[in-house]
Protein backbone atom coordinates (compact mmCIF):
# COMPACT_ATOMS: atom_id res chain seq x y z
CA UNK A 1 0.00 0.00 0.00
CA UNK A 2 2.63 2.48 1.13
CA UNK A 3 5.11 1.40 -1.49
CA UNK A 4 2.45 1.49 -4.20
CA UNK A 5 1.47 4.98 -3.11
CA UNK A 6 5.07 6.22 -3.31
CA UNK A 7 5.53 4.57 -6.68
CA UNK A 8 2.36 6.17 -8.04
CA UNK A 9 3.48 9.60 -6.90
CA UNK A 10 6.90 9.16 -8.52
CA UNK A 11 5.29 8.03 -11.78
CA UNK A 12 2.96 11.03 -11.62
CA UNK A 13 5.89 13.43 -11.21
CA UNK A 14 7.68 11.69 -14.09
CA UNK A 15 4.66 12.03 -16.37
CA UNK A 16 4.34 15.72 -15.46
CA UNK A 17 8.06 16.11 -16.14
CA UNK A 18 7.74 14.50 -19.55
CA UNK A 19 4.64 16.32 -20.78
CA UNK A 20 4.37 19.78 -19.23
CA UNK A 21 7.74 21.09 -20.50
CA UNK A 22 6.70 20.03 -24.01
CA UNK A 23 3.44 21.93 -23.61
CA UNK A 24 5.42 24.99 -22.56
CA UNK A 25 7.75 24.51 -25.53
CA UNK A 26 4.85 24.34 -27.97
CA UNK A 27 3.28 27.40 -26.31
CA UNK A 28 6.55 29.21 -26.78
CA UNK A 29 6.56 28.38 -30.51
CA UNK A 30 3.07 29.71 -30.93
CA UNK A 31 3.24 32.72 -28.62
CA UNK A 32 6.53 33.91 -30.07
CA UNK A 33 5.20 33.47 -33.58
CA UNK A 34 2.04 35.44 -32.95
CA UNK A 35 3.85 38.21 -31.10
CA UNK A 36 6.14 38.54 -34.10
CA UNK A 37 3.29 38.50 -36.61
CA UNK A 38 3.81 35.03 -38.08
CA UNK A 39 2.24 31.60 -37.77
CA UNK A 40 4.85 29.34 -36.21
CA UNK A 41 4.91 25.59 -36.94
CA UNK A 42 1.69 24.66 -38.76
CA UNK A 43 2.16 21.31 -40.52
CA UNK A 44 3.44 18.61 -38.16
CA UNK A 45 0.54 16.62 -36.77
CA UNK A 46 -2.17 18.53 -38.55
CA UNK A 47 -3.83 20.85 -36.06
CA UNK A 48 -1.67 23.99 -35.74
CA UNK A 49 1.51 21.92 -35.79
CA UNK A 50 0.97 20.35 -32.36
CA UNK A 51 3.46 17.54 -33.09
CA UNK A 52 6.32 19.85 -33.96
CA UNK A 53 8.19 19.18 -30.71
CA UNK A 54 7.77 15.42 -31.12
CA UNK A 55 9.23 15.75 -34.61
CA UNK A 56 12.07 17.83 -33.16
CA UNK A 57 12.69 15.10 -30.61
CA UNK A 58 12.87 12.44 -33.31
CA UNK A 59 15.27 14.66 -35.25
CA UNK A 60 17.53 15.07 -32.21
CA UNK A 61 17.58 11.31 -31.62
CA UNK A 62 18.62 10.64 -35.21
CA UNK A 63 21.45 13.16 -35.24
CA UNK A 64 25.00 11.97 -34.85
CA UNK A 65 26.43 12.59 -31.46
CA UNK A 66 29.84 14.19 -31.61
CA UNK A 67 32.31 14.50 -28.76
CA UNK A 68 35.19 16.89 -29.55
CA UNK A 69 38.63 15.27 -29.71
CA UNK A 70 40.11 17.36 -26.90
CA UNK A 71 37.09 17.17 -24.67
CA UNK A 72 36.99 15.44 -21.31
CA UNK A 73 34.76 12.65 -22.56
CA UNK A 74 33.27 11.35 -19.35
CA UNK A 75 32.31 14.74 -17.94
CA UNK A 76 31.13 15.91 -21.35
CA UNK A 77 28.70 12.99 -21.47
CA UNK A 78 27.61 13.32 -17.86
CA UNK A 79 26.83 17.04 -17.96
CA UNK A 80 23.35 16.97 -19.61
CA UNK A 81 22.07 14.48 -17.04
CA UNK A 82 23.39 16.57 -14.13
CA UNK A 83 21.68 19.56 -15.69
CA UNK A 84 18.32 17.87 -16.28
CA UNK A 85 17.74 15.54 -13.32
CA UNK A 86 17.50 18.17 -10.54
CA UNK A 87 14.37 19.62 -12.13
CA UNK A 88 12.75 16.19 -12.15
CA UNK A 89 13.57 15.76 -8.47
CA UNK A 90 12.27 19.25 -7.64
CA UNK A 91 8.92 18.48 -9.27
CA UNK A 92 8.40 15.76 -6.66
CA UNK A 93 8.22 18.35 -3.88
CA UNK A 94 5.92 20.95 -5.43
CA UNK A 95 2.37 20.75 -4.09
CA UNK A 96 -0.35 20.79 -6.74
CA UNK A 97 -3.51 20.58 -4.68
CA UNK A 98 -4.73 20.33 -1.07
CA UNK A 99 -5.03 17.11 0.96
CA UNK A 100 -1.71 15.61 0.01
CA UNK A 101 -1.83 16.21 -3.72
CA UNK A 102 1.94 16.45 -3.83
CA UNK A 103 4.69 14.09 -4.89
CA UNK A 104 6.35 14.08 -1.49
CA UNK A 105 5.50 16.51 1.29
CA UNK A 106 8.86 17.44 2.76
CA UNK A 107 9.35 19.13 6.10
CA UNK A 108 11.95 21.54 4.70
CA UNK A 109 10.50 21.60 1.19
CA UNK A 110 11.48 25.18 0.41
CA UNK A 111 15.12 24.53 1.21
CA UNK A 112 15.02 21.26 -0.67
CA UNK A 113 13.71 22.93 -3.81
CA UNK A 114 16.20 25.80 -3.75
CA UNK A 115 19.11 23.50 -2.96
CA UNK A 116 18.40 20.96 -5.69
CA UNK A 117 17.80 23.67 -8.29
CA UNK A 118 21.24 25.06 -7.50
CA UNK A 119 22.82 21.69 -8.33
CA UNK A 120 21.62 21.87 -11.95
CA UNK A 121 24.03 24.71 -12.58
CA UNK A 122 26.96 22.40 -11.90
CA UNK A 123 25.89 20.49 -15.01
CA UNK A 124 26.16 23.63 -17.10
CA UNK A 125 29.57 24.41 -15.61
CA UNK A 126 30.70 20.85 -16.40
CA UNK A 127 29.49 21.23 -19.97
CA UNK A 128 31.26 24.55 -20.36
CA UNK A 129 34.54 23.24 -19.06
CA UNK A 130 34.60 19.77 -20.62
CA UNK A 131 33.92 20.98 -24.17
CA UNK A 132 37.51 22.26 -24.56
CA UNK A 133 36.18 25.30 -26.35
CA UNK A 134 36.80 28.93 -25.47
CA UNK A 135 33.22 29.95 -26.16
CA UNK A 136 31.95 27.18 -23.94
CA UNK A 137 34.34 28.14 -21.17
CA UNK A 138 33.18 31.75 -21.40
CA UNK A 139 29.60 30.54 -21.22
CA UNK A 140 30.43 28.45 -18.17
CA UNK A 141 32.10 31.42 -16.49
CA UNK A 142 29.13 33.66 -17.15
CA UNK A 143 26.79 30.94 -15.86
CA UNK A 144 28.71 30.71 -12.61
CA UNK A 145 28.89 34.48 -12.15
CA UNK A 146 25.19 34.82 -12.83
CA UNK A 147 24.24 32.07 -10.44
CA UNK A 148 26.38 33.48 -7.64
CA UNK A 149 24.71 36.87 -8.04
CA UNK A 150 21.10 35.78 -8.38
CA UNK A 151 21.01 32.92 -5.85
CA UNK A 152 21.18 35.40 -2.96
CA UNK A 153 18.11 37.54 -3.82
CA UNK A 154 16.20 34.36 -4.69
CA UNK A 155 16.88 32.76 -1.31
CA UNK A 156 16.13 36.04 0.50
CA UNK A 157 12.78 36.42 -1.28
CA UNK A 158 11.91 32.81 -0.47
CA UNK A 159 12.93 33.40 3.15
CA UNK A 160 10.50 36.31 3.30
CA UNK A 161 7.55 34.16 2.36
CA UNK A 162 8.72 31.45 4.75
CA UNK A 163 8.77 34.06 7.52
CA UNK A 164 5.25 35.14 6.61
CA UNK A 165 3.96 31.58 6.77
CA UNK A 166 6.05 30.56 9.76
CA UNK A 167 7.14 27.34 8.07
CA UNK A 168 9.55 26.15 5.38
CA UNK A 169 7.29 23.37 4.19
CA UNK A 170 5.81 24.14 0.78
CA UNK A 171 2.42 22.66 1.61
CA UNK A 172 2.44 24.58 4.89
CA UNK A 173 3.18 27.84 3.07
CA UNK A 174 0.29 27.37 0.66
CA UNK A 175 -2.03 26.34 3.46
CA UNK A 176 -1.20 29.53 5.38
CA UNK A 177 -1.86 31.75 2.38
CA UNK A 178 -4.40 34.61 2.50
CA UNK A 179 -5.32 36.86 -0.37
CA UNK A 180 -3.69 39.93 1.24
CA UNK A 181 -0.33 38.19 0.98
CA UNK A 182 -0.24 39.14 -2.69
CA UNK A 183 0.20 42.90 -2.10
CA UNK A 184 2.26 42.19 1.04
CA UNK A 185 4.75 39.92 -0.77
CA UNK A 186 4.57 41.58 -4.19
CA UNK A 187 8.17 42.82 -4.11
CA UNK A 188 9.37 39.40 -3.00
CA UNK A 189 7.43 37.76 -5.82
CA UNK A 190 9.03 40.09 -8.34
CA UNK A 191 12.52 39.42 -6.97
CA UNK A 192 11.97 35.65 -6.83
CA UNK A 193 10.56 35.40 -10.33
CA UNK A 194 13.25 37.62 -11.85
CA UNK A 195 16.06 35.80 -10.08
CA UNK A 196 14.52 32.51 -11.18
CA UNK A 197 14.56 33.70 -14.77
CA UNK A 198 18.21 34.63 -14.39
CA UNK A 199 19.00 31.23 -12.93
CA UNK A 200 17.36 29.60 -15.94
CA UNK A 201 19.34 31.87 -18.26
CA UNK A 202 16.23 32.88 -20.09
CA UNK A 203 16.13 36.16 -22.00
CA UNK A 204 16.69 38.94 -21.00
CA UNK A 205 19.23 37.17 -18.76
CA UNK A 206 20.65 34.86 -21.43
CA UNK A 207 24.15 36.33 -21.46
CA UNK A 208 25.73 32.89 -20.69
CA UNK A 209 24.20 31.31 -23.79
CA UNK A 210 24.08 34.41 -25.98
CA UNK A 211 23.94 32.78 -29.39
CA UNK A 212 25.01 35.86 -31.31
CA UNK A 213 28.07 36.43 -29.11
CA UNK A 214 29.41 33.15 -27.76
CA UNK A 215 27.45 30.68 -29.89
CA UNK A 216 25.20 29.18 -27.18
CA UNK A 217 27.98 29.18 -24.61
CA UNK A 218 28.30 25.90 -22.75
CA UNK A 219 26.18 24.03 -25.32
CA UNK A 220 28.31 24.96 -28.35
CA UNK A 221 29.79 21.50 -28.82
CA UNK A 222 26.68 19.48 -28.05
CA UNK A 223 24.55 17.79 -30.66
CA UNK A 224 21.83 15.20 -30.86
CA UNK A 225 20.11 13.87 -27.78
CA UNK A 226 22.42 15.52 -25.26
CA UNK A 227 21.70 18.94 -26.73
CA UNK A 228 18.00 18.11 -26.55
CA UNK A 229 18.46 17.33 -22.86
CA UNK A 230 19.83 20.80 -22.27
CA UNK A 231 16.87 22.34 -24.10
CA UNK A 232 14.49 20.15 -22.13
CA UNK A 233 16.14 21.23 -18.89
CA UNK A 234 15.44 24.83 -19.87
CA UNK A 235 11.73 24.15 -20.36
CA UNK A 236 11.54 22.03 -17.24
CA UNK A 237 13.20 24.95 -15.47
CA UNK A 238 10.50 27.32 -16.70
CA UNK A 239 7.91 24.92 -15.35
CA UNK A 240 9.62 24.65 -11.96
CA UNK A 241 10.21 28.38 -11.50
CA UNK A 242 6.66 29.25 -12.58
CA UNK A 243 5.16 26.59 -10.35
CA UNK A 244 7.27 27.68 -7.39
CA UNK A 245 6.33 31.32 -7.85
CA UNK A 246 2.68 30.30 -8.08
CA UNK A 247 2.94 28.16 -4.96
CA UNK A 248 4.95 30.60 -2.85
CA UNK A 249 3.51 33.96 -3.84
CA UNK A 250 0.23 33.46 -5.68
CA UNK A 251 -1.43 31.04 -3.32
CA UNK A 252 -1.11 27.77 -5.23
CA UNK A 253 -4.40 25.91 -5.06
CA UNK A 254 -6.40 28.78 -3.48
CA UNK A 255 -9.13 30.11 -5.75
CA UNK A 256 -12.87 30.65 -6.04
CA UNK A 257 -13.61 27.05 -7.03
CA UNK A 258 -13.99 24.28 -4.41
CA UNK A 259 -10.86 22.63 -3.04
CA UNK A 260 -11.26 19.54 -5.21
CA UNK A 261 -10.40 21.69 -8.21
CA UNK A 262 -7.36 23.20 -6.49
CA UNK A 263 -4.92 21.49 -8.82
CA UNK A 264 -6.54 23.36 -11.69
CA UNK A 265 -5.71 26.68 -10.05
CA UNK A 266 -2.09 25.69 -9.50
CA UNK A 267 -1.73 24.66 -13.13
CA UNK A 268 -3.51 27.80 -14.34
CA UNK A 269 -1.25 30.10 -12.33
CA UNK A 270 1.81 28.14 -13.40
CA UNK A 271 0.98 28.42 -17.07
CA UNK A 272 0.10 32.12 -16.77
CA UNK A 273 3.58 32.68 -15.33
CA UNK A 274 5.15 30.51 -18.04
CA UNK A 275 3.39 32.74 -20.57
CA UNK A 276 5.01 35.78 -18.90
CA UNK A 277 8.40 34.06 -19.22
CA UNK A 278 7.87 33.63 -22.95
CA UNK A 279 6.49 37.14 -23.27
CA UNK A 280 9.62 38.58 -21.65
CA UNK A 281 11.78 36.64 -24.08
CA UNK A 282 10.01 38.19 -27.04
CA UNK A 283 9.90 41.76 -25.75
CA UNK A 284 13.17 42.45 -23.93
CA UNK A 285 16.67 42.73 -25.37
CA UNK A 286 19.54 40.91 -23.73
CA UNK A 287 21.22 42.61 -20.78
CA UNK A 288 24.95 43.25 -20.98
CA UNK A 289 27.13 41.37 -18.48
CA UNK A 290 27.82 44.43 -16.30
CA UNK A 291 24.17 45.49 -16.40
CA UNK A 292 23.27 41.98 -15.34
CA UNK A 293 25.54 42.10 -12.29
CA UNK A 294 24.48 45.63 -11.37
CA UNK A 295 20.82 44.67 -11.58
CA UNK A 296 21.36 41.79 -9.17
CA UNK A 297 23.51 43.54 -6.59
CA UNK A 298 22.11 47.06 -6.61
CA UNK A 299 18.54 46.23 -7.61
CA UNK A 300 17.35 42.84 -6.47
CA UNK A 301 19.37 42.33 -3.27
CA UNK A 302 18.25 45.64 -1.65
CA UNK A 303 14.68 44.98 -2.78
CA UNK A 304 14.76 41.50 -1.25
CA UNK A 305 16.20 42.88 2.01
CA UNK A 306 13.50 45.56 2.11
CA UNK A 307 10.87 42.87 1.59
CA UNK A 308 12.36 40.84 4.43
CA UNK A 309 12.20 43.88 6.71
CA UNK A 310 8.61 44.60 5.69
CA UNK A 311 7.61 40.99 6.27
CA UNK A 312 9.20 41.06 9.70
CA UNK A 313 7.49 44.31 10.70
CA UNK A 314 4.04 43.22 9.54
CA UNK A 315 4.49 39.80 11.11
CA UNK A 316 5.34 41.33 14.48
CA UNK A 317 2.52 43.86 14.16
CA UNK A 318 -0.21 41.30 13.48
CA UNK A 319 0.93 38.62 15.90
CA UNK B 1 23.91 20.39 18.19
CA UNK B 2 24.98 17.08 19.64
CA UNK B 3 23.93 17.95 23.17
CA UNK B 4 20.58 19.31 22.05
CA UNK B 5 20.03 16.09 20.13
CA UNK B 6 20.94 14.26 23.29
CA UNK B 7 18.57 16.40 25.30
CA UNK B 8 15.79 15.59 22.92
CA UNK B 9 16.68 11.93 22.96
CA UNK B 10 16.50 11.54 26.71
CA UNK B 11 19.15 10.23 29.10
CA UNK B 12 22.16 8.36 27.81
CA UNK B 13 21.62 4.77 28.65
CA UNK B 14 23.81 1.89 27.57
CA UNK B 15 22.49 0.17 24.50
CA UNK B 16 19.93 -2.48 25.13
CA UNK B 17 20.56 -3.88 21.68
CA UNK B 18 23.45 -5.56 20.00
CA UNK B 19 25.69 -3.80 17.54
CA UNK B 20 26.12 -7.02 15.63
CA UNK B 21 22.67 -6.98 14.01
CA UNK B 22 22.69 -3.80 11.96
CA UNK B 23 19.55 -2.47 10.36
CA UNK B 24 19.31 -1.57 6.71
CA UNK B 25 19.72 2.13 7.46
CA UNK B 26 22.96 1.46 9.32
CA UNK B 27 24.38 -0.58 6.46
CA UNK B 28 23.49 2.16 3.97
CA UNK B 29 25.03 4.73 6.33
CA UNK B 30 28.29 2.82 6.39
CA UNK B 31 28.35 2.30 2.61
CA UNK B 32 27.69 5.98 1.92
CA UNK B 33 30.38 6.83 4.45
CA UNK B 34 32.87 4.70 2.58
CA UNK B 35 31.87 6.38 -0.69
CA UNK B 36 32.33 9.82 0.90
CA UNK B 37 35.75 8.85 2.22
CA UNK B 38 36.79 7.43 -1.15
CA UNK B 39 35.70 10.45 -3.15
CA UNK B 40 37.32 12.79 -0.64
CA UNK B 41 40.62 10.91 -0.97
CA UNK B 42 40.36 11.06 -4.77
CA UNK B 43 39.56 14.78 -4.57
CA UNK B 44 42.86 15.52 -2.85
CA UNK B 45 45.02 13.06 -4.79
CA UNK B 46 43.85 13.43 -8.39
CA UNK B 47 46.07 15.37 -10.74
CA UNK B 48 43.14 16.75 -12.72
CA UNK B 49 42.11 20.01 -11.14
CA UNK B 50 38.48 20.20 -12.23
CA UNK B 51 37.97 16.51 -11.47
CA UNK B 52 39.08 17.25 -7.92
CA UNK B 53 36.33 19.86 -7.61
CA UNK B 54 33.77 17.43 -9.05
CA UNK B 55 34.84 14.66 -6.66
CA UNK B 56 34.28 17.24 -3.94
CA UNK B 57 30.70 17.45 -5.21
CA UNK B 58 30.34 13.70 -4.69
CA UNK B 59 31.85 13.85 -1.22
CA UNK B 60 29.70 16.76 -0.06
CA UNK B 61 26.57 15.27 -1.61
CA UNK B 62 27.33 12.00 0.18
CA UNK B 63 27.58 13.92 3.44
CA UNK B 64 24.12 15.36 2.77
CA UNK B 65 22.85 11.80 2.33
CA UNK B 66 24.42 10.88 5.68
CA UNK B 67 22.59 13.77 7.35
CA UNK B 68 19.37 12.53 5.76
CA UNK B 69 19.96 9.02 7.09
CA UNK B 70 20.40 10.56 10.55
CA UNK B 71 16.97 12.25 10.01
CA UNK B 72 18.59 15.70 10.04
CA UNK B 73 16.60 16.73 6.98
CA UNK B 74 17.05 20.49 7.35
CA UNK B 75 20.82 20.27 7.78
CA UNK B 76 21.03 18.02 4.72
CA UNK B 77 19.29 20.49 2.44
CA UNK B 78 21.32 23.38 3.80
CA UNK B 79 24.43 21.34 3.11
CA UNK B 80 23.34 20.90 -0.51
CA UNK B 81 22.31 24.56 -0.87
CA UNK B 82 25.48 26.06 0.59
CA UNK B 83 28.20 23.58 -0.30
CA UNK B 84 27.07 22.08 -3.60
CA UNK B 85 25.15 25.11 -4.86
CA UNK B 86 27.54 27.84 -3.83
CA UNK B 87 30.94 26.76 -2.56
CA UNK B 88 31.67 24.21 -5.28
CA UNK B 89 30.32 26.58 -7.94
CA UNK B 90 32.67 29.24 -6.55
CA UNK B 91 35.59 26.78 -6.67
CA UNK B 92 34.78 25.86 -10.28
CA UNK B 93 34.43 29.55 -11.13
CA UNK B 94 37.83 30.29 -9.66
CA UNK B 95 39.39 27.34 -11.49
CA UNK B 96 37.92 28.45 -14.81
CA UNK B 97 39.05 32.05 -14.24
CA UNK B 98 42.63 31.06 -13.52
CA UNK B 99 43.71 27.68 -14.85
CA UNK B 100 41.56 24.72 -15.71
CA UNK B 101 43.41 22.51 -18.19
CA UNK B 102 41.74 19.38 -19.51
CA UNK B 103 43.80 16.34 -18.58
CA UNK B 104 46.53 15.93 -16.00
CA UNK B 105 48.56 18.79 -14.67
CA UNK B 106 51.84 17.28 -13.41
CA UNK B 107 52.69 20.40 -11.44
CA UNK B 108 49.49 20.11 -9.39
CA UNK B 109 51.38 19.23 -6.26
CA UNK B 110 52.16 20.85 -3.00
CA UNK B 111 55.17 20.63 -0.71
CA UNK B 112 52.79 20.87 2.21
CA UNK B 113 51.03 17.60 1.54
CA UNK B 114 52.67 15.65 4.37
CA UNK B 115 51.91 18.45 6.80
CA UNK B 116 48.35 18.52 5.50
CA UNK B 117 48.08 14.76 5.96
CA UNK B 118 49.35 15.05 9.52
CA UNK B 119 46.85 17.83 10.31
CA UNK B 120 44.01 15.84 8.73
CA UNK B 121 44.89 12.71 10.71
CA UNK B 122 45.22 14.67 13.93
CA UNK B 123 41.85 16.37 13.40
CA UNK B 124 40.16 13.09 12.51
CA UNK B 125 41.73 11.40 15.52
CA UNK B 126 40.59 14.14 17.87
CA UNK B 127 37.02 14.10 16.54
CA UNK B 128 36.68 10.34 16.57
CA UNK B 129 38.09 10.13 20.10
CA UNK B 130 35.76 12.88 21.26
CA UNK B 131 32.62 11.36 19.76
CA UNK B 132 33.45 7.84 20.88
CA UNK B 133 34.25 9.04 24.38
CA UNK B 134 31.09 11.16 24.55
CA UNK B 135 28.63 8.53 23.41
CA UNK B 136 30.26 5.22 24.34
CA UNK B 137 27.69 2.54 23.69
CA UNK B 138 24.59 4.65 24.21
CA UNK B 139 21.73 4.27 21.81
CA UNK B 140 19.88 7.29 20.45
CA UNK B 141 16.53 6.69 18.85
CA UNK B 142 16.26 8.93 15.81
CA UNK B 143 12.64 8.22 15.08
CA UNK B 144 10.81 11.32 16.27
CA UNK B 145 11.71 13.99 13.75
CA UNK B 146 14.52 15.37 15.89
CA UNK B 147 16.18 16.96 12.87
CA UNK B 148 13.19 18.81 11.48
CA UNK B 149 13.38 22.50 10.69
CA UNK B 150 11.34 23.38 13.78
CA UNK B 151 13.56 21.36 16.13
CA UNK B 152 16.75 22.71 14.57
CA UNK B 153 15.49 26.28 14.82
CA UNK B 154 14.48 25.83 18.45
CA UNK B 155 17.77 24.38 19.57
CA UNK B 156 19.70 26.95 17.52
CA UNK B 157 17.88 29.97 18.90
CA UNK B 158 17.31 28.72 22.45
CA UNK B 159 20.50 26.90 23.43
CA UNK B 160 22.98 28.13 20.86
CA UNK B 161 22.12 31.79 20.34
CA UNK B 162 25.49 33.11 21.51
CA UNK B 163 27.67 30.97 19.20
CA UNK B 164 25.24 31.70 16.39
CA UNK B 165 25.51 35.45 16.87
CA UNK B 166 29.27 35.28 17.36
CA UNK B 167 29.56 33.43 14.06
CA UNK B 168 27.45 36.01 12.27
CA UNK B 169 29.66 38.80 13.63
CA UNK B 170 32.69 36.84 12.44
CA UNK B 171 31.19 36.50 8.97
CA UNK B 172 30.33 40.20 8.91
CA UNK B 173 33.91 41.05 9.83
CA UNK B 174 35.17 38.79 7.04
CA UNK B 175 32.81 40.49 4.60
CA UNK B 176 33.97 43.97 5.58
CA UNK B 177 37.57 42.77 5.39
CA UNK B 178 37.04 41.43 1.88
CA UNK B 179 35.57 44.76 0.78
CA UNK B 180 38.47 46.68 2.31
CA UNK B 181 41.02 44.39 0.67
CA UNK B 182 39.42 44.60 -2.75
CA UNK B 183 39.30 48.39 -2.78
CA UNK B 184 41.96 50.24 -4.73
CA UNK B 185 44.74 51.63 -2.60
CA UNK B 186 44.99 55.19 -3.86
CA UNK B 187 41.92 57.34 -4.15
CA UNK B 188 43.27 59.50 -6.98
CA UNK B 189 41.34 59.18 -10.22
CA UNK B 190 43.15 56.89 -12.67
CA UNK B 191 45.20 58.56 -15.35
CA UNK B 192 43.72 58.48 -18.84
CA UNK B 193 45.27 55.89 -21.07
CA UNK B 194 47.47 56.97 -23.94
CA UNK B 195 45.41 57.80 -26.96
CA UNK B 196 42.59 59.18 -24.90
CA UNK B 197 44.23 62.55 -24.25
CA UNK B 198 41.98 65.52 -24.36
CA UNK B 199 43.34 68.90 -25.31
CA UNK B 200 43.80 71.45 -22.56
CA UNK B 201 44.21 68.87 -19.81
CA UNK B 202 47.82 68.23 -18.80
CA UNK B 203 48.28 64.60 -17.88
CA UNK B 204 51.17 62.93 -16.12
CA UNK B 205 54.67 64.40 -15.96
CA UNK B 206 55.05 67.40 -18.19
CA UNK B 207 58.50 66.36 -19.45
CA UNK B 208 57.45 62.87 -20.52
CA UNK B 209 54.97 62.38 -23.36
CA UNK B 210 51.88 60.64 -22.14
CA UNK B 211 52.20 57.77 -24.56
CA UNK B 212 55.49 56.64 -23.00
CA UNK B 213 54.40 56.58 -19.37
CA UNK B 214 54.31 53.04 -18.07
CA UNK B 215 50.84 51.63 -17.55
CA UNK B 216 49.64 52.23 -14.03
CA UNK B 217 48.52 49.39 -11.90
CA UNK B 218 45.18 50.34 -10.54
Amino acid sequence: MNLLDTLLRCVGALVAFLTLPLVIGQTEHKVMAHMQGRLGPMYAGGFHGWAQLVADGVKFVQKEEIVPADADRRIFRLAPAVSLLPYLIVLLAIPIGPNGFVGQALDAGLFFVLAVMGVGVIGKLMAGWASANKFSLLGGLRTAAQLMSYELPMVLAAASVAMAAGTVSLTGIVAAFHWWWIPWQAVGAFVFFTAGLAELQRPPFDMPIADSEIIFGAYTEYSGLRFAFFLLSEYAGILVVSALTAVLFLGGWHGPLPDSLGWLWTLLKTFALAFVVIWLRVTYPRLREDQLMRFAWTGLVPLALAQLALTGIVKVAIS
Amino acid sequence: MITSLLASAGPLTPAARSFLSPTGVEIVFLLVGIAVLGSAVIAVTTKQLVHAALWLVVALGGLAVEFLLLTAEFVAWVQVLIYLGSVVVLVLFGLMLTKAPIGRSPDADSGNRWVALAVALAAAGTLVTLVVDAFRTSWIDLGGGGGSAAMTGQSLFRHWVLPFEALSVLLLAALVGAIVLSRTKDERPPKPRPGKLRTGKPVGLSSVPASTTPPQES
